[in-house]
């Protein structure tokens, strides 16, 4: 029991560190800043969330872990927040962006144009 | 009234659970900071639905898991791309029509776009909203349309209270 729960520890643990990683990476491969944004959002989404369910594991139950969800409850209404914030900034000072397009019109047809890596 | 009732429970709560000491002293404390809070946000007239929203009822606690496996879903699909050699991006701005009436919708509609990683919301508008998209995966799970479903669903009996007083305020003025 003590193992099993050991190694559910580290794996959360671990698999949340290499999301972080992940994302860091993807902040440095992507071409601009729009989709350097997607990539942060990996290290505020799985990696916080695996970390933090990690530490909760560690804690066992109590009061501890139910403060860890709180912080995991405020990451998620505030990390979007940012992301929003920073990205609309951006849009609205007029930074380089691909041009509008119409959502009703391109459903179902996706898939025709979308070749990779022209942005 | 009853609205005072559940956030005054609400906050209580929160606060035994930050404080973990449970002698008379620290729950009186508490409770008064409960009343004092609840008097403050009453006293500012701000106890409404957007600041308590009661009227989701249990539809949170189904949506919530639901939005926790696609963002799962889409944090490994990003994962996958950010790790490509070839970097399989396509990035765009649509503009998607959104059937959220009142506010508390929308904004739970748009951060959940932006919680899921490969779409951003760049800017709200009534009726519309407009999203960057990273793949065209991700794009295409935006366009077709179950968050929107899911997040009406939501908010349903709000927006119908919110039609409700709108005719209301015609109908008097």
């Amino acid at each position: 029991m003590e193992l099993a729960r050991e190694i559910a520890v580290w794996a959360c643990i671990v698999g949340g560190s290499v999301f972080c990683v992940i994302g860091g990476i993807g902040l440095l491969r992507m071409p601009d800043f729009y989709t350097r944004s997607h990539a942060a959002s990996i290290t505020d989404t799985l990696g916080a969330t695996l970390i933090l369910v990690g530490l909760a594991l560690v804690a066992g139950p109590g009061l501890i872990a139910v403060k860890l969800f709180f912080v995991l409850f405020l990451i998620y209404v505030t990390s979007p927040t940012a992301a929003h914030a920073l990205v609309k900034a951006a849009y609205s000072s007029g930074l380089d962006a691909p041009d509008v397009e119409e959502g009703s019109r391109l459903k179902g047809h996706l898939s025709d144009d979308g070749g990779p890596g022209d942005g | 009234m009853s609205r005072s009732l559940v956030l005054f429970a609400h906050l209580l709560i929160v606060w035994l659970l930050l404080s973990g000491h449970y002698d008379p002293t620290l729950i009186t404390y508490g409770v008064l900071s409960s009343i004092g809070v609840v008097a403050l946000v009453a006293h500012l007239g701000i106890l409404d639905d957007e600041a308590l929203p009661v009227h989701m009822g249990i539809r949170p606690f189904f949506y919530v898991p639901w939005l926790l496996k696609e963002v799962v879903l889409a944090n490994l699909a990003v994962a996958k791309v950010i790790l490509d050699p070839r970097l399989p991006i396509h990035p765009r701005i649509l503009r998607i029509r959104v059937g959220q009436k009142t506010h508390v919708g929308q904004v739970i509609h748009a951060n959940s776009i932006t919680l899921t990683p490969g779409t951003i919301t760049l800017d709200v508008r009534d009726g519309h909203f407009l999203v960057h998209a990273l793949t065209t995966d991700s794009a295409e799970g935006l366009l077709s349309g179950e968050m929107d479903r899911r997040v009406s669903h939501l908010e349903a009996n709000g927006a119908r209270r919110e039609a409700r007083r709108k005719s209301g305020q015609e109908g008097s003025a």
